[in-house]
């Protein structure tokens, strides 16, 4: 398996000192690679959130390393110095909620990141713009996040997360709030997006209707993940 | 980079307009307040510039003759008059009263002004129509603030005055307006007893044997017109000769007449520094409360409006986005209201408070400037603990 995309080797996170300790991950093994979309499922408790907190590098593990394509993230302690900055361009995020800015329009809810990365504004919107048109979204534009459907605003979410082409993206529960055919559309956007762009996702979901649609699928309980493979598992 | 801030300001316009009008009326009562300071001290200087006076000669070891009743003899000028350095010389006298004019009746500053001509210390400067006094009795000049006009007749203690003329910015310190009288008539109605007691006083001298001996039938006559009549005035007006150091013939006229002499800075310092520095002082409290109220509201509005954007911070933070960013956003905001605050507010205390004010309102263009960049400050002081929120922020609530 290549050695890009995401990486992580005997992760843990512990909560709390002494008595208290909680251990939320206990050496975590995952590997997701440039292209692929795997799942990840457990019941509430299990250490999804810790994990994906993780993953996002928006909280340090206690042990373990982690590696994104060359960069090493963690390390036993280490990490990375500026881990915003590793958000901004190394990892996109699409939520349960969309949780679009509400007072930007569409575009500029797309556009946002890379102007933060000091990309000008006209540049970014293109790029957004492209986006939006790979999404089939392009004609609500302009339109502000209150007035897009529920599947409108998940494809613009999908659109941020992929806008700064980070080599990894999380979704956490990014179908929990549409009905069969909008979740279904949006894990198909997101296999053609793996692919188009070479980015691995991973999937955090419950959503039984489309667990079936990953090829692999890691599960966590108390704090240690299984993997699951199987032929017949994958998107049609 | 696109200005979040302008972005969440147009999303919400209604919201931010309205709090920046509400926060406008309260700068623009802070404004009016500093203009009503600015309007005293003008009003206190405009007197004594209109007073066309360089030295103020009154009775010894007072204040007078307005932050202190003086009283000195009538015929004191005359030796000042002769004084090396003095030009010129005028008796006045200075009462406030309620002035009536047929039902109405309104607060003035009464002057006893002596014969003369236009230029003579105490005089009304200029007329803005009408002509000047020219009889010896009961013609008034009056301030237009006192809504009299030319024609009018007023009532000024038992006697009747007819407006001749109308004058502007003569007031006194207190900001009520002038009205200028002959000065014999301003000495009468300033001692003037009422009937009663003069008639209990006539009695009582007419009872003395000292003053009514069979042998001098005059003597008498001469004592009750001394008592009735007033031969004290307020102050002596002094205008110096070119050439004369003021405080040299100042200092004369202390020396030679056991006087009290100000000069125009001495006066000054008494109208400003004493006389209206209890009601500086009541403004300047004002002053503080208002801006401490100011800030507390645009702390809470921002507060509250950063606390509804709390998961957006979240996304913002978990996307990447740098903390000055976040603050600058809030600081801007903060920024904004201040401006649509200070505009609303200016336009309030020029257009809607200064005309209506029943006191004059000086409004200042530094202190247009100064109120500005204090606004500017408490808005972003104010910020500082929606910042603070903000900051504190986990983007891991984006995540849940």
């Amino acid at each position: 398996m290549s050695e890009k995309g995401i990486r992580i080797g005997g992760l843990s996170k512990r909560y709390g000192k002494g008595d208290t300790a909680v251990d939320a991950l206990k050496h975590v093994d995952m590997h997701v690679a440039p292209g692929e979309v795997v799942g990840l499922t457990g019941p509430s408790g299990s250490g999804k959130s810790t994990l994906l907190k993780c993953l996002g590098a928006v909280i340090s593990p206690t042990a373990g390393r982690m590696t994104l394509g060359d960069q090493v993230i963690f390390d036993d302690g280490w990490k990375v110095k500026d881990l915003r900055a590793l958000r901004r361009d190394k990892i996109g995020y699409v939520f349960q909620a969309p949780y679009l800015i509400p007072f930007l329009d569409v575009t500029d809810n797309v556009a946002l990141l890379p102007m933060l990365r000091g990309v000008p504004n006209g540049e970014a919107r293109a790029k957004a713009l492209e986006l939006l048109t790979a999404l089939d979204v392009q004609h609500r534009a302009r339109a502000m996040p209150s007035k897009l459907s529920g599947g409108e605003q998940q494809r613009v979410a999908i659109a941020r997360g992929l806008v700064n082409q980070p080599p990894v993206i999380l979704a956490d529960e990014p179908t929990a709030a549409l009905d069969s055919p909008r979740a279904m559309a949006v894990i198909k956007i997101l296999n053609e997006m793996a692919h188009k762009f070479q980015t691995a996702i991973i999937v955090v979901t419950h959503d039984e209707k489309i667990i079936p649609t990953f090829k692999r699928i890691y599960h966590i309980r108390d704090g240690v993940t299984h993997e699951e493979t199987g032929e017949g598992r994958g998107f049609e | 980079m696109i200005s979040l801030a302008g972005r969440d300001i147009l999303q919400a316009w209604g919201k931010f307009v309205f709090t920046g009008v509400g926060l406008g009326l309260l700068i623009g009562v802070t404004l009016s307040m500093a203009g009503i300071y600015r309007g005293m001290i003008d009003d206190a200087k405009v007197l004594l510039d209109n007073s066309s006076a360089d030295l103020w000669v009154v009775q010894k070891d007072t204040l007078g003759p307005y932050a202190e009743p003086s009283s000195i003899y009538q015929d004191t000028w005359r030796g000042i008059r002769g004084m090396p350095g003095v030009a010129r010389t005028a008796n006045v006298t200075y009462l406030t009263m309620q002035v009536r004019q047929g039902e109405r009746d309104v607060r003035a500053m009464i002057a006893g002004i002596t014969a003369g001509e236009p230029g003579t210390p105490g005089w009304p400067p200029y007329l803005v129509a009408g002509r000047q006094i020219t009889r010896s009795h009961y013609e008034a000049v009056a301030d237009i603030a006192s809504g009299f006009e030319l024609g009018d007749r007023l009532q000024i203690r038992r006697n009747h005055y007819t407006v001749v003329g109308l004058t502007r910015r003569m007031v006194s310190s207190g900001g009520d307006p002038m009205i200028f009288i002959p000065l014999k008539d301003a000495q009468e109605a300033q001692f003037l007893k009422d009937n009663d007691a003069i008639l209990q006083s006539r009695r009582r001298t007419e009872a003395n044997p000292a003053f009514n001996k069979p042998g001098s039938p005059d003597l008498l006559g001469a004592v009750i017109d001394s008592q009735t009549t007033n031969t004290y005035v307020n102050a002596v007006l002094v205008q110096i000769e070119d050439g004369y150091s003021h405080d040299d013939v100042a200092e004369s006229i202390r020396r030679w007449k056991r006087l009290t002499v100000y000069t125009r800075a001495q006066m000054e310092e008494i109208l400003v520094g004493k006389l209206i520095a209890t009601s500086a002082k009541q403004i300047g409290m004002f002053l503080v409360i208002l801006s401490m109220v100011s800030a507390a509201i645009v702390a809470f509005i921002i507060y509250t409006l950063t606390l509804g954007k709390i998961r957006e911070i979240a996304v913002l933070k978990l996307i990447g986005t740098r903390n000055r960013t976040i603050a600058g956003m809030i600081l801007q905001q903060a920024i904004a209201l201040g401006v649509i605050g200070f505009v609303v507010g200016k336009i309030v205390a020029t257009l809607f408070m200064a005309p209506i004010f029943p006191k004059y309102v000086l409004l200042e263009p530094l202190d247009s400037i100064f109120g500005f960049i204090a606004v500017v400050l408490i808005c972003v002081l104010s910020s500082v603990i929606a910042i603070y929120a903000a900051l504190k922020v986990d983007p891991a609530e984006a995540i849940g």
